[in-house]
């Protein structure tokens, strides 16, 4: 799935991963960037998201990146208007050949331009609607994974206590699963749809969320102007959100980005085993899982849903890099 | 130190009861059991189905089989596999040693990562570091198991030959079989340890003692062997814990395309037809299997580095 799925993005930022595991275990690392500290240093310049702007703009790989990945999102988001009005195919509909008969497993030609395969349906058309379900688990999948991870490393980061006991024993809990193998058993048993499968991939992804606030929020904690909250009074409600909250908002746009990518690489794992999202629903995995028993005669279905995938990743890896060191005030 | 291990071993002995606990209701909560899987099989008839339910105590209430199955687990005995009719060790053994060795391989191949972190790191910037980090971001980006397939159309188009299963007989067509598994499998692990030396590098690149060592006129290389990478190379080894179930969890899917005979195959075959006692004794084995790995990775990275501390 990673391939899986998202543990292996999640080595990505190993970097603060580690400090944040290590430090609970008493290593001796540094301390989580002080994020913070810098961004009021920036503010008083420029502002600190017009200084990342400007950083950004200067940085043809990421907004290269994502302007490839708005075109693949607005493609799959327009997908049906554009099957129906310039394909003139559905994605579960058979198409027929110039010759007038049903197109089964033909190479790309007139008509199907990526092929059609084993059911006679176009390659493209499905790979267009499979986008759409593939890139809607990824969000999904970030967004769970950012609530819940938030809200968890902020309880846990700021109140500390038995809350970030309970939330570090989850963590733990969580990152120890076999999450592949939990995965298989729990789309077996549950017969997911595309709904509940992004629920399941969340509720393993939000640990590397948790982990990356909790760390930041450990070192907002003891700003000064969070100790004057404080002394004035303060709830602890509305420190957290009002003045702990934004500090946390960079680590967890690059985070949201990384989930994207492990969601969209795991379910496309899952579902190339046949575990995943289900037939006749298209997914970029699923359209391959049937593809290893007639690679010899149909190679043509094996290329475009795996470098959809890879190019979707690909750019959502390299928009969320780009964000952390546009975000990252060190980095100049 | 020692308070310290057998603190961790207490934790990581709840954590296992607890996935335990939570994948044995899971599975027995669900509606389709194992019956659905026997009677989609041709000649078996309810009455047969029912004699089966009884034997291997799927009547039994929830409370009951659950503290049966947990005190036999325990004991390491996880019943009767319902596909292999064998206790579910037997069959794990002998999926365990094709696993072992593609993961071993794999991991091997991984550990080629160490040096391209460092040529990163000491050429940060550079073409070199640009060169690594192309290839790590691609690397993940591409879905292994998607460059697993076109390996395969690949080769089979052009010579009518790819890796399927273990390679019998020779020791060259063992490692024909095993390499490209192994490459695939062993990519993320290059990527991951590349990542993580590099910034390991950097990190001690920015320390004092390293500002002083060039201060009093050592060369670059004299002051990147001896010290740079001794620091900076220590904490690798606690990937070696981490890495462990992604090997093994990635090679589910590996496994799969290659047929290669191993646990993670075991596990997926194992799914397909509900085989519970299987399922459940490789969830518990996977997990401990992690677990360990990383209480000994912990454990090592203080054996390594003194200024480590364990409370």
């Amino acid at each position: 799935m990673s391939q899986m799925a998202s543990p292996r993005t999640d080595e990505r930022a190993a970097g603060t991963a580690t400090a944040a595991t290590a430090g609970a275990m008493g290593h001796n690392l540094p301390a989580p960037p002080a994020v913070a500290q810098a961004s009021r240093r920036a503010a008083m310049s420029v502002g600190f998201y017009r200084a990342a702007w400007y950083k950004l703009r200067r940085d043809p790989v990421t907004l290269g990146a994502a302007a490839v990945l708005g075109l693949i999102v607005l493609i799959t988001l327009i997908a049906p208007l554009i099957t129906e009005h310039v394909l003139h195919t559905a994605p579960e509909r058979m198409v027929r050949g110039p010759d007038g008969r049903f197109a089964i497993l033909q190479p790309p030609g007139v008509g199907y331009p990526l092929g059609t395969d084993d059911l006679g349906r176009d390659v493209l058309t499905r790979l267009l609607h499979a986008g759409r379900v593939s890139l809607s688990i990824g969000f999904l999948v970030a967004i769970i994974s950012v609530v819940i991870g938030t809200a968890a490393g902020l309880v846990a980061g700021y109140l500390g206590g038995w809350v970030d006991d309970l939330v570090n024993a989850m963590i733990q809990l969580i990152s120890n699963v076999p999450f592949l193998f939990v995965l298989i058993i729990l789309s077996v048993l549950l017969r997911p749809d595309v709904m509940l499968l992004s629920v399941i991939f969340g509720i393993f992804s939000w640990p590397g969320t948790a982990r990356h606030v909790r760390g930041v929020v450990l070192s907002a904690r003891s700003l000064e102007y969070v100790t004057a909250a404080q002394v004035l009074g303060a709830s602890s409600w509305r420190i957290m959100t009002r003045h702990i909250l934004p500090n946390v908002a960079n680590i967890v746009m690059v985070v949201a980005g990384f989930a994207v990518a492990g969601a969209i690489l795991g379910e496309s794992a899952l579902s190339f085993l046949g575990f995943g999202v289900q037939v006749p629903l298209a997914s970029w995995g699923n359209m391959l899982g049937g593809s290893q028993e007639m690679f010899r005669r149909a190679p043509w279905l094996v290329y475009p849903p795996g470098l959809m995938i890879f190019a979707t990743v690909l750019c959502v890896v390299l928009v969320a890099d780009g964000l952390r060191d546009a975000l990252d005030p060190r980095v100049r | 130190m020692r308070d310290f291990v057998i603190r961790r071993l207490i934790q990581s002995a709840l954590l296992l009861w607890v996935v335990m606990s939570l994948t044995f209701v899971l599975v027995r909560l669900t509606p389709g059991g194992p019956e659905a899987a026997m009677l989609e099989q041709p000649n078996i008839e309810p009455a047969d189905v029912e004699r089966l339910r009884e034997r291997f105590g799927l009547n039994d209430p929830l409370p009951v089989a659950y503290v049966k199955w947990l005190g036999n687990a325990v004991r390491l005995d996880f019943g009767r596999s319902y596909h292999y009719l064998r206790p579910p060790l037997d069959v794990m053994g002998e999926r365990l040693w094709p696993t072992v060795q593609l993961g071993a391989t794999a991991y091997a191949i991984g550990l080629l990562g160490i040096p391209l972190g460092v040529l990163a790191a000491l050429h940060r910037g550079r073409w070199p570091d640009l060169g690594i980090r192309v290839f790590t971001v691609v690397g993940d980006a591409a879905p292994n198991w998607w460059m697993a397939l076109v390996i395969i159309v690949v080769l089979a188009n052009l010579t009518g030959w790819f890796p399927q299963g273990q390679g019998r007989g020779s020791p060259g067509t063992w490692f024909l079989h095993i390499i490209i598994p192994a490459l695939i499998l062993g990519l993320g692990g290059v990527v991951a340890f590349a990542r993580y030396t590099r910034s390991q590098v950097l990190e001690v690149l920015g320390q004092d003692h390293v500002r002083t060592a060039r201060a009093k006129g050592l060369t670059e290389g004299a002051v990147a062997r001896r010290h740079v990478l001794r620091n900076a190379l220590t904490p690798a080894i606690t990937l070696l814990g981490g890495l462990l179930p992604v090997l093994i969890s990635g090679a589910a899917i590996t496994e799969a395309i290659f047929n290669w005979p191993g646990m993670g195959r075991l596990f997926l075959e194992a799914a397909l037809t509900r085989d519970y006692p299987l399922l459940l004794a490789i969830v518990t084995m996977l997990t401990l299997a992690t677990l360990l790995g990383t209480l000994l990775a912990d454990l090592l990275y203080g054996f390594v580095d003194p200024r480590v501390r364990y409370r």
